[in-house]
């Protein structure tokens, strides 16, 4: 897959979804997605099986910039962090259905996007990662100043989490997780739903081609300014579950280090993927809890390590890699079918005519 | 190709300044409608950042730019786009994961902008898919629709440039060598396909090679450093005794 932060030559439709091979693998897919998620909070402690959901939702929102635009957002946190701040106000203050709360947490996320990803769009590479990042080291300047509002350093405490008077969901987490579920699995197919419009193969065409998606007449900042603005509203709907998930907003979530996370948890798991994001997070938040409960204090030592190396022996991250496997198989077998191998007009392309190798 | 009686474009006094060296210099072009418009020059004459200019790619110095009379001076390249003028060019820029279908419909999706649908599926495209297969076929590419781009080969690549330009249906065309780097069957196929493509438009292109200039165009522009050296028509223009000493006479023999 090429994009504008890794550069590779693509690779002739082995960068292709796999489901693209094979309709019925997406219904599979997806089914093996919603069990995992339904069952997760069986077998992980629930507070954080919501944090992996609410992480890869954020990890999916930024793999749409990062994966299917080329941008490098690298002040997210500004939309998570807000956005949960907000969702932790409007539920303490008007004591709202927490979904309620949540969703003008995202609105909240999307008006802040708006002027950042304005100005932001307007550079590109090194330089629009460092404009994203200069807009969120200010709006955490914000949040760490107006403690009257936020707490400070102390957070945001006691945010209450209030369910239509369902007092098994406002108390228990094990039923939290399911009343909340389907917030961040909208979010997921609204991404998905992104990426595979009209819009998302715009997106596709400013990442590989800005100057050639222009001459077309596209203008391509305001392609990228819309992209960026719905990525901040998915980002928010994350950010605002995660902060009812702990009845609590800590400053760290508007940190430039939170940021970095879902960068590190987005390219772990292999970007212009989307499932990506959610491999990449529940490896990173089991993989931190584990070693959190048994005591170890090195995690970002480990986590780190693990980043490195994923990205040292597999540059497509995990789902990235798989995928690739599996196409690279695919392709191979079908021009074994098809007797001599596929030789294309150029003569050096062993590849069949894969008609969906749009990198999506 | 009867010219029409209105100008396509017009430049006056068109200048572009790269830290002090005047790549393009006070030039004064004017293109009739429905002409087909050689520029012509040797390497550096600029040409291309003529055509960078026209297409708004680069902002001018100074000097002024009209396509039909009206001001496209300073517009981003998306918008002189939309104002009908489309460009391919010099050195074959396709989106290298999208497949020759997907080019075409992403060309036609912005002409009839539905480019920002971001809550529909992109299935809705297929609503194009009568006027996409009659594009490649014009172009030669109906047998590789559903290839990527970045597996073709060169003179597909050229022809899927050409599919994209035309795709915008655009009354102006410029087309930034055309035929560079091909062999000779496809410079002959490109200029056949050229020409077909021209009826009803206002083409100008920039080509080095003399057999593609004279078998299409019906006015020629000689630059040289800048500035327009010669005028008129392919004949007139090579015997022009200026143009011989700057330019023709030794790419005659290339």
């Amino acid at each position: 897959m090429t994009h504008s932060v890794i550069r590779e030559a693509p690779p002739a439709g082995a960068d292709a979804p796999v489901t693209a091979s094979n309709p019925r693998l997406r219904w599979i897919l997806l089914a093996v997605g919603l069990v995992a998620a339904l069952a997760l909070p069986w077998f992980i402690y629930p507070p954080v099986a919501m944090d992996i959901v609410a992480l890869a939702l954020f990890a999916i929102a930024l793999d749409i910039l990062l994966g299917f635009t080329g941008l490098l957002s690298f002040g997210h946190a500004a939309f998570w962090g807000s956005s949960a701040y907000v969702t932790g106000l409007i539920a303490t203050h008007y004591g709202v259905p927490f979904p309620v709360a949540v969703i003008g947490g995202a609105v909240f996320a999307m008006i802040l996007a708006l002027p950042i990803g304005y100005v932001s769009v307007r550079r590109s590479g090194i330089y629009f990662a460092m404009v994203t990042l200069a807009f969120a080291q200010m709006v955490y300047f914000i949040g760490y100043q107006w403690s009257d509002l936020t707490g400070g350093e102390n957070g945001l405490q006691g945010v209450p989490r209030s369910f239509f008077g369902i007092e098994l969901v406002e108390t228990e987490s094990f039923y939290f997780y399911y009343a909340a579920l389907p917030i961040l699995l909208f979010g997921m197919w609204a991404a998905w739903r992104i990426v595979h419009s009209p819009f998302g193969r715009v997106l596709v065409s400013i990442r590989d081609n800005t100057p050639r998606a222009r001459a077309l007449g596209y203008d391509a900042d305001k392609y990228k300014a819309v992209a960026f603005v719905l990525s901040a509203g998915l980002t928010g709907l994350a950010g605002g579950v995660f902060a009812i998930n702990h009845g609590f907003v800590a400053l760290t979530e508007l940190h430039w280090t939170t940021s970095g996370d879902v960068v590190l948890m987005t390219v772990l798991g292999g970007i212009g993927t989307l499932w990506g994001g959610i491999v990449g997070a529940f490896l990173t938040v089991t993989l931190a809890d584990y070693l959190a409960s048994s005591g170890f204090h090195g995690i970002d030592l480990i986590t780190g390590s693990v980043f490195v190396l994923v990205v040292l022996l597999f540059r497509r991250g995990i789902w990235g890699t798989v995928r690739h496997r599996w196409n690279i198989r695919r392709l191979r077998r079908a021009s074994a079918r098809a007797g001599q191998g596929y030789s294309s007009p150029d003569g050096n392309s062993r590849h069949t005519t894969s008609g969906e190798g749009t990198g999506r | 190709m009867t010219p029409g009686g209105r100008v396509a474009i017009r430049t006056r006094a068109l200048t572009k300044v790269f830290r002090g060296f005047r790549a393009v210099d006070a030039v004064d072009l004017e293109v009739r409608e429905g002409s087909v418009h050689a520029l012509v020059g040797p390497n550096g004459a600029g040409k291309t950042t003529l055509f960078n200019l026209l297409t708004g790619f680069l902002a001018p110095t100074s000097g002024t730019i009209t396509v039909f009379d009206e001001d496209v001076t300073g517009l981003p390249p998306e918008r002189v786009a939309r104002r009908g003028v489309a460009r391919s060019f010099q050195i074959t820029s396709l989106f290298d994961t999208l497949t020759c279908r997907e080019h075409v419909e992403l060309a036609l999706q912005g002409h009839s902008r539905q480019g920002f649908r971001f809550w529909r599926s992109e299935k809705l495209l297929g609503r194009h898919r009568a006027r996409v297969d009659e594009l490649l076929a014009q172009v030669g590419l109906m047998s590789l629709a559903d290839k990527q781009a970045g597996l073709l080969a060169y003179g597909q690549k050229r022809a899927l440039e050409l599919a994209l330009v035309l795709a915008l249906d655009p009354p102006v065309m410029l087309l930034d060598e055309p035929t560079a780097g091909m062999g000779i069957e496809d410079v002959d196929r490109t200029i056949e396909l050229v020409r077909r493509l021209a009826s009803g438009r206002t083409v100008v292109f920039v080509d080095h090679n003399m057999h593609v200039v004279g078998s299409l165009a019906d006015r020629v522009t000689v630059l040289q450093q800048g500035k327009i050296l010669a005028e008129g028509g392919y004949d007139e223009v090579r015997r022009d005794e200026r143009v011989i000493t700057a330019y023709l006479g030794e790419a005659e023999h290339a």
